[in-house]
């Protein structure tokens, strides 16, 4: 492996701390501009994440936002904006969710299905996008969020009970899946919860993203179309395949990303399972720079502000808004995108110098001609 | 009428740039009617009269003529009546011709062109800067475009024009700066001077350049190229799936413009074949159908015997075509990648850098090693192979791609400008590398707009003007001079050198 840069990881930790400072700061003075305390909710969020059950649900979550940040951050690298992540997540769980109500096949033979049925449905949903952008030239930006839409309103149709739906009560569902197709977790005890064994997807996802990106040549043409499009092709990478392949892989993750849940817990999908995951799921990966060290963080962060912030409502003796976790959410967001250019701009110029400075001494003892031909 | 002369990179840019206030000077004045200025953005050149037509155009397609002049400056003469009189009035008086109510995606490039700089007179200006406004043209539009400048100039007006063909400048400038790496090198007087002592102006002398010795030219073909053609994708309308056929017709109507022209050569195994011509004469399209990157309409490339016409990019670079390309920040590095990474850019399916089937699996090890390798052998400056391509000098860029290109051992190579912006040092260690490689059988395609380089590297040379061949010549016996001015079109055919210096064949 490579030596420890200390340089380069100093400055791949700068940007988010800085942006985490940043942030937290202007919870502060939002707290601070509404006459409240400025620093005790940090205090009792803190403190309902020293709580097993708080913890588990942290991890839980974290898994999804995981999964769907790394389908997001994948057309990242390539300079590729699926925003359309949420659409395919939940057309996946959907899907899923059905072909689990009304097919039975043994354990062994019905989870790989769910897999595959959630990959190639979340794969075929992006890869409309894909084809859109390879063949007509069509943004997959504009393409992915038009197919959000089309995607609730596919889901609200074949949720009728024409179709695919089941009524429970008031809600619509697609029924309850078979029971072998339930993924086992991990119970910690009644009163801490479950770790969802899908928890181990979003790992194994995380290794492969990684191997993928940074050691095999597909990953290479990837990264390289994302540095520049224009050395990529003349490098031979092309690049219309490159778009669908990624979008198709992005979409068959993302597709996936509601199945720690789905298969975990409440084994069938219905109106109340959760929307917005991909949307998210973005500024997850723009937090963790789309690198699955750096997700996994931001993931687990996210989770703790969405999981230790209700008890802020209860809390006594002064009880504070749970939105202020949302605010701080937004504020991340928002100061990731800016400290991380300057960041980058800052390391790039440090660095020309340093190579600058260290030539310039090397030079300076055989003084050698440094002079450009133009100079003659 | 100005005319600013002078080779790709020389500073014409930059110095308008300058002028437009899209730029700072370091130092210097400038002085607009006598009196001294100083331009902090584009709007303060415009309040001074000076108005710039880019050599892209700047419109909105789904907007009509009127809107697009009005665009940005509505408070002039209104965006109705009064501004639609107003462009009338311009467009009579300077006999442009525009039609302000037509839409402009409906308009061809010298219409676009027009409106462009109806835009600039439309907000006053009395000086005009024309950045390589021919370069889109077809001859009749240039011509066209010529006649309404020259009533720009007999109506009081200044014009400033930036080019670097020579014959179009002597036709209408009645003035003219010569401009190379940045500084002036000299003026001349159209009606005194002949393009060829404005091409020895342009290009200047250069150092001198070591002979390639014996030839090693053997007579196995290995590179092809039969009639291509390449169709300049800028002055058609048409969309990517029309049909050959189509697309045949609108060439013999004469309708497109061709950036490669029937272009026929071979090159043979330990020949350097050097292309000369001015930049944008075609040189950019007939590397890029070469490698791949733009595909031939029409015509054939085949390697060693093996049609390769078409292959994908990187099927060729697997069989053997090298590449060094014009534009090294565009087209030959990751700036913001490693020096290893860079090494594996453009040959990732090959040993030392990925193994496996097809070279599924990248192999950063052997990639690094060999970057050191590339790094210790071929004399690139670094601290280490880890700091980003975008921290070395533009010679030491260079020196890693040339050495990354040649460690895959080639069959045929594409060398454009490969000692531009290279230190003297390294230039003559670059040229030894293509010399040696040569003698082992390489056939090289060089492209430079070094004319010493040219005619010290090259076993057969050619020139091209325009898109075509038009001139050949035997390196022993040319002289820069005389290339220069073939260079211009001024001569075609076999190029004879003649002791005298008198060379009109």
């Amino acid at each position: 492996m490579k030596k420890f840069d200390k340089e380069r990881l100093l400055l791949a930790v700068a940007g988010p701390v800085i942006a985490l400072v940043a942030a937290i700061a202007l919870t502060s003075v939002v707290l601070l501009a509404s006459g409240r305390n400025p620093f005790e909710p940090y205090a009792l969020m803190l403190e309902q994440a020293s709580f097993s059950d708080v913890q588990v649900l942290i991890v839980n979550q974290a898994s999804m936002y995981y999964i769907a940040a790394l389908a997001v951050a994948l057309g990242f690298r390539m300079n590729l904006f699926n925003i359309g992540v949420d659409g395919q997540y939940r057309l996946g769980a959907m899907m899923t969710a059905a072909v689990g109500a009304n097919v039975s096949l043994p354990s062994f033979l019905q989870i790989p299905l769910l897999l595959l049925v959630a990959m190639l449905t979340g794969a075929f949903w992006a890869g409309i996008a894909g084809v859109l952008k390879v063949t007509r030239g069509v943004s997959e930006v504009v393409a992915t969020i038009m197919l959000n839409a089309i995607a609730t309103s596919l889901i609200g149709w074949l949720m009728l009970s024409d179709n695919l739906g089941v009524q429970v009560g008031n809600n619509n569902t697609t029924g309850v899946m078979k029971e072998s197709g339930w993924f086992p977790g991990i119970d910690l005890g009644a009163d801490v919860g479950e770790i969802y064994g899908l928890v181990f997807l979003a790992v194994l996802l995380g290794i492969l993203y990684w191997a993928v990106l940074n050691r095999t040549r597909f990953g290479f043409d990837l990264r390289a179309t994302g540095e520049s499009e224009s050395a990529a092709a003349a490098s031979g990478v092309d690049a219309k395949r490159m778009v669908l392949i990624s979008m198709l892989i992005s979409g068959g993750v993302a597709g996936m990303s509601g199945l720690p849940l789905l298969l975990g817990e409440v084994h069938t999908y219905s109106l109340s399972f959760p929307a917005g995951l991909g949307f998210t799921a973005i500024g997850i990966a723009l937090l963790g720079r789309n690198n699955p060290g750096g997700i996994a963080f931001a993931a687990l962060l996210w989770a703790f502000l969405d999981k230790a912030s209700p008890a802020l409502d209860y809390a006594t003796p002064v009880a504070y808004e749970k939105e202020i976790a949302t605010i701080m959410q937004g504020l991340i967001v928002f100061a990731v995108v800016i400290s991380y250019e300057a960041v980058r701009q800052w390391g790039l110029r440090r660095q020309q110098r340093q190579v600058g400075a260290e030539l310039a001494a090397a030079a300076a003892d055989n003084n050698s001609t440094q002079k450009e031909v133009a100079a003659r | 009428m100005h005319a600013l002369v002078g080779e790709n990179g020389a500073g014409k840019s930059t110095l308008m740039k300058i002028l437009y206030g899209m730029q700072k000077p370091d130092e210097g004045t400038i002085a607009v009617d006598g009196e001294q200025v100083t331009f902090s953005s584009p709007a303060d050149a415009i309040a001074r009269g000076i108005g710039m037509v880019h050599q892209h155009f700047m419109l909105a397609d789904n907007f009509t003529v009127l809107e697009n002049v009005v665009l940005g400056s509505e408070k002039l003469h209104g965006i109705g009546g009064g501004a639609r009189r107003k462009i009338k009035e311009i467009s009579d008086r300077y006999g442009l011709n525009v039609r302000p109510d037509a839409l402009v995606e409906n308009l061809g490039v010298a219409d676009r062109q027009r409106v462009e700089i109806l835009k600039v007179l439309y907000r006053g200006a009395k000086t005009l800067i024309l950045d390589e406004p021919t370069a889109v043209l077809v001859p009749q539009e240039v011509d066209a475009l010529f006649e309404n400048l020259r009533e720009l100039k007999s109506e009081g007006l200044a014009v400033i024009f930036i080019s670097h063909k020579l014959g179009e400048v002597l036709s209408v400038a009645d003035d003219i700066t010569v401009i190379r790496r940045g500084t002036t090198v000299g003026t001349a007087v159209p009606a005194e001077t002949t393009p060829r002592q404005l091409a020895e102006l342009m290009v200047g002398s250069e150092l001198p350049t070591p002979e390639t010795s014996e030839s090693t030219v053997t007579d196995r073909p290995v590179i092809e190229v039969r009639d291509l053609i390449v169709v300049d994708k800028g002055t058609i309308q048409l969309s990517n799936q029309t049909p050959a056929g189509m697309l045949m017709s609108e060439v013999e109507r004469g309708a497109v413009k061709l950036a490669v022209d029937n272009v026929s050569f071979t090159i043979h195994a330990g020949e350097v074949l050097g292309i000369a011509g001015v930049e944008g004469n075609g040189q950019t399209e007939l590397i890029e159908a070469l490698i791949g990157l733009q595909s031939a309409d029409f015509g054939t490339i085949a390697l060693e015997g093996e049609e390769i016409t078409p292959w994908p990019t990187r099927k060729r670079r697997e069989h053997g075509v090298g590449y060094i390309p014009e534009d090294r920040h565009r087209h030959g590095l990751l700036l913001e990648a490693p020096l290893w990474e860079n090494r594996i850019l453009g040959h990732v399916t090959e040993k030392p850098n990925s193994k496996g089937k097809r070279g599924f699996w990248l192999d950063p090890k052997g990639a690094q090693e060999d970057t050191r390798r590339i790094v210790e052998a071929y004399d690139v400056r670094t601290p280490g192979i880890d700091v980003t391509a975008a921290s070395l000098s533009g010679g030491n860029q260079q020196k890693l791609i040339v050495g990354r290109e040649m460690t895959h051992k080639p069959r045929f190579l594409i060398a454009a400008h490969p000692t531009r912006g290279v230190d003297v040092g390294a230039q003559a260690q670059i040229w030894d590398q293509i010399r040696e490689a040569r003698r082992e059988g390489l056939a090289v395609l060089l492209i430079s707009a070094d004319l010493d380089e040219l005619i010290g590297l090259s076993d057969t040379l050619r020139v091209i003007y325009n898109g075509r061949l038009v001139a050949d010549a035997d390196p022993a016996t040319i002289t820069p001079e005389e290339l220069g001015s073939a260079m211009t079109g001024a001569a075609t055919g076999h190029l004879e050198h003649i002791e005298s210096g008198e060379d009109d064949a």
